[in-house]
């Protein structure tokens, strides 16, 4: 180590990207550099003077400034600016000015370029290669093994098949022998080319359903079938799958979405073998299993509402052990919407079936499986149309008092604007709702706006899921028609914008002004979830979570190229960012909340909630370009 | 510091341009004579076009008559930029053997000083590195007379140069003015003219330890400063050295 300069390598090896590069490289780094002083208000870089080094603060502070002016960043020691003009054509693109007495480093641009090309951390961070974000999400990726785990890794032997003629008996016989659990069932290929295959002598099969070892019990001996019954008889035929390919996280979920146990792995259209729940709770004691499982058996809302502190610490786990947003806010949906249906069933035990078929809709951070752990209850009933209100409604309303205050006890608190199925409006059959819908796109009012907002993330929670599904159609369909409201929509997500920065221990503003702390949801997560609304409203997507939206957004030409990625890495990374907090919120024995306070945040992720509010902001101002104002008179 | 003050006084007599110009044709010695040969610098050039050399030393005391150099550094500068890259720093073998093993030295263990090499043999490479360039120091009552002093210890002749002394600006600035006589009349104490204090006033980051290079460094950041807030890039050198 250069003991000589030390007092300048330490410095900058506590800063990123200083603090991953090599001892070596730093040492060299440390001993090239150049050290200017810059006084209170003096200019450090001019606009398209050439550049040929890279800034970095070692005290003082820099404001850094659009073309036109605006402010564009704040920078404070360790902080480091004048990359991109180094990158492009080395023309200074944004002035910078000293407004504190200023000390920089200049490291000199051959320097710059041997770090860019000895050190990918080094290029990442300068966006040579993959933009800063892109690559922060990455390696978190990277890290977690959940996530990276596909789920062939847990089949471990193919799995037992037989034609639909064999019977029930010789079924038996072969999943004893093999002391397995479950048998798939084939026949000739017939309505189905999802399941439809080529086997190795050259054989065309249809997987036509699966037998379990309950099905042997409940179908065959408490039915009363005899021993030659064929399989076909007795075998479900609903079949839900997944491919090899998906994560062993992506095929828990779907156990738990389709409350089955076992799941026919498929490579494409061929079984490949089939995975039990025991096999996934084996490889990953998560929680989230046992937690939704724990729900099913609850008797009573009390009994319910005791399990938010697993609620919470399954959170705190995943959040741990490195899950992304999409795994997080999957699993705390997927229970918050156990909750509501075990709520549900409690309460049809209580009050008797159902007068008339209904689903319970869950709408806003639910509907998108975007739930974290402050969230309060966004419902409504969609009832069928033989719905007769002086009939039927009594029951409805009571069921969904009896839901909303349940869901309040178990930590959803309820609806500051009264958007739940205990407000009769939104306890409706469905021809009512579709009518509302109408009206809402044809003729949009601030009003009418606010309930799209919220409504127009819809998904089904319990009961009969056609008629939310109806629903969902109805928006894909008419409103991409909709110029007015689109533009409405539009003009209606710029509402809520993102703060500039961090600047020292504070949220910096645009307009230079500086806060204690930022609410992550209303300055980050919101705002971008209702810009990706807009977009999916345009494009017809009928997908309810905003990485799904942005997936069918990004197969269109709405957007300019990469752009639907680097909204999905930023609002990755507010979301991280929001759940980090609240589990650092919890781990403190704090109420949780969507507050960032500046100074419990790495300097690592700063730069990266600076890039994803940037991202954020170019979005924004390319909304209103994209979805201009209709000419109402013409 | 005797005979360095009269050599000094004499030297500024007649003018540093002039000095180094008789030294260039009296010296007998190789590297002095290439030193003085690069001339001295106009006392009317703006200092945004003069060359300088920040220069620290550790010594084994305050007396040149009686201690030595342990440790020299040196970075080149100008007001715009400090050239790390151009930096140089020794240990150097104190002549008298270090009798007082309690001496400590930040970064140098006496092993080091043991194996380092005698001062004569770096001081080519030093001169070199002063040719042309007005050096600047933090407390001129080290540096230059030890230098001298060793100097004429080794080659029998003196070693004698204008130095820019960052301390004795702040002193002007501080102590000479009437608003540090308005606090000695209340009793206040002194504003401290300590390098780390100093720099202090210009928000310049406050240094840990004592190393040549990082002193020297330090001291070339506090010129930059002081010309930047006390002057202008326009101010004569002549105005600054001494």
């Amino acid at each position: 180590m250069n003991t000589e300069l030390q007092e300048i390598r330490a410095h900058m090896g506590r800063f990123p990207p200083f603090d991953k590069i090599s001892d070596e490289l730093l040492d060299e780094v440390a001993g090239e550099i150049e050290v200017g002083y810059f006084q209170a208000g003096s200019t450090i870089l001019e606009q398209d003077q050439p550049i040929h080094e890279l800034c970095y603060v070692r005290s003082g502070a820099v404001e850094v400034y659009r073309r036109t002016g605006a402010l564009y960043d704040r920078l404070g020691e360790g902080d480091v600016f004048g990359q991109y003009g180094l990158l492009r054509n080395r023309k200074v693109r944004f002035p910078a000015k000293a407004i504190e007495d200023t000390l920089i480093y200049f490291i000199p641009e051959q320097t710059f370029t041997r770090l860019c090309e000895t050190d990918e951390n080094f290029a990442d961070f300068v966006e040579l290669g993959r933009p800063r974000l892109k690559a922060a999400i990455e390696d978190q990726r990277k890290n977690n093994d959940m996530m990276i785990t596909r789920v062939r890794k847990l089949v471990t032997r193919p799995p037992l098949i037989v034609e639909g003629a064999t019977t029930v008996q010789q079924a038996a016989r072969l999943i004893s022998e093999h002391q397995a659990s479950t048998v798939l069932v084939v026949d000739a290929p017939g309505d189905n080319p999802r399941f439809t295959y080529t086997d190795a002598e050259g054989g065309q099969w249809q997987v036509c359903g699966i037998v379990t070892d309950s099905d042997f019990r409940a179908r065959v001996v408490g039915e009363g079938r005899g021993p030659e019954t064929p399989v076909t008889e007795v075998m479900s035929t609903n079949l839900i799958a997944v491919q090899s390919d998906e994560s062993v996280h992506e095929a828990m979920l779907c156990m738990l979405r389709n409350n089955v146990h076992r799941l026919p792995v498929m490579h494409r259209r061929r079984p490949i073998g089939v995975v039990v729940l025991s096999d996934i709770i084996r490889y990953e004691t998560n929680t989230s299993l046992f937690l939704v499982d724990n729900i099913f058996n609850q008797t009573s809302a009390e009994g319910l509402s005791a399990l938010v502190p697993e609620v919470r610490a399954a959170c705190v786990r995943m959040v741990r052990d490195g899950a992304d947003s999409q795994m997080i806010g999957s699993a705390l949906s997927t229970i918050g919407r156990s909750f509501a249906r075990r709520l549900l069933e409690l309460a049809e035990q209580e009050l008797g079936p159902p007068p008339v078929p209904y689903c319970f809709m869950a709408l806003g951070s639910m509907a998108r499986n975007e739930q974290t752990l402050v969230s309060d209850q966004d419902n409504a009933l969609v009832l069928s149309d033989d719905f007769d209100p002086k009939r039927h409604d009594a029951y409805f309303k009571a069921m969904a008092r009896r839901v909303s205050d349940g869901l309040a006890a178990c930590g959803y608190t309820y609806c500051k604007g009264k958007v739940m199925a205990t407000n009769p409006d939104w306890r409706q059959p469905l021809a009512v709702w579709r009518r509302y819908f109408r009206s809402w796109m044809a003729e949009p009012t601030p009003q009418r706006l606010l309930h799209s907002n919220i409504f127009f993330d819809l998904d089904a929670v319990h009961g009969d899921n056609a008629l939310v599904e109806a629903l969902q159609d109805q928006v894909a369909q008419e409103a991409p028609k909709h110029e007015l409201f689109l533009a409405a929509m539009a003009r209606n997500a710029l509402n809520r914008t993102p703060p500039l920065g961090f600047f020292r221990d504070f949220v910096m503003e645009k307009d230079g002004k500086h806060n204690n702390s930022i609410n992550v949801k209303r300055r980050g997560t919101a705002p971008l979830a209702d810009l990706i609304r807009v977009h999916a409203l345009a494009c017809g997507s009928s997908a309810q979570n905003s990485f799904r939206r942005l997936d069918d957004i990004g197969k269109t030409q709405l957007l300019g190229p990469g752009v639907a990625d680097r909204l999905g890495y930023a609002l990755e990374f507010l979301t991280m960012s929001r759940l980090r907090h609240q589990v650092f919120d919890i781990e403190h024995e704090q109420e949780p909340d969507n507050n960032v306070e500046p100074e419990n945040v790495s300097s690592e992720e700063r730069r990266n909630l600076k890039d994803a509010f940037r991202v954020l902001s170019d979005a924004q101002k390319f909304l209103a370009f994209r979805y201009p104002m209709p000419n109402r008179n013409r | 510091m005797a005979s360095e003050e009269r050599g000094r006084r004499e030297a500024s007599k007649d003018g540093w341009p002039e000095y180094f110009h008789r030294r260039a044709g009296e010296t007998g010695t190789a590297s002095l004579k290439a030193y003085y040969g690069a001339g001295c610098l106009d006392p009317e050039t703006p200092m945004s076009d003069v060359p300088m050399l920040a220069m620290d030393m550790e010594t084994t005391g305050l007396d040149e008559t009686r201690h030595a150099i342990v440790s020299i550094g040196v970075v080149p500068f100008d007001l715009r930029r400090i050239r790390l890259g151009g930096r140089l720093y020794w240990v150097v073998k104190p002549p008298r053997p270090l009798d007082e093993r309690s001496i400590t030295f930040h970064h140098i263990t006496h092993s080091d000083i043991e194996t380092a090499p005698d001062l004569q043999a770096v001081l080519p490479i030093l001169l070199t590195a002063m040719a042309g360039r007005i050096v600047v120091v933090h407390y001129r009552n080290i540096e230059r007379p030890f230098l001298d002093a060793a100097v004429r210890a080794r080659l029998g002749e003196p070693l004698l140069f204008p130095v820019i002394d960052t301390m004795a600006l702040e002193a002007r600035l501080h102590r000479i003015s009437w608003r540090s006589r308005v606090r000695g009349w209340l009793g206040q104490p002194p504003v401290s003219i300590r390098l780390g204090d100093s720099r202090a006033r210009y928000g310049l980051p406050s240094y840990t330890g004592h190393h040549a290079l990082h002193d020297a460094l330090a001291t070339a950041e506090l010129l930059q400063a002081q010309v930047n807030r006390h002057f202008s890039p326009e101010t004569p050198l002549g105005e600054l050295w001494t």
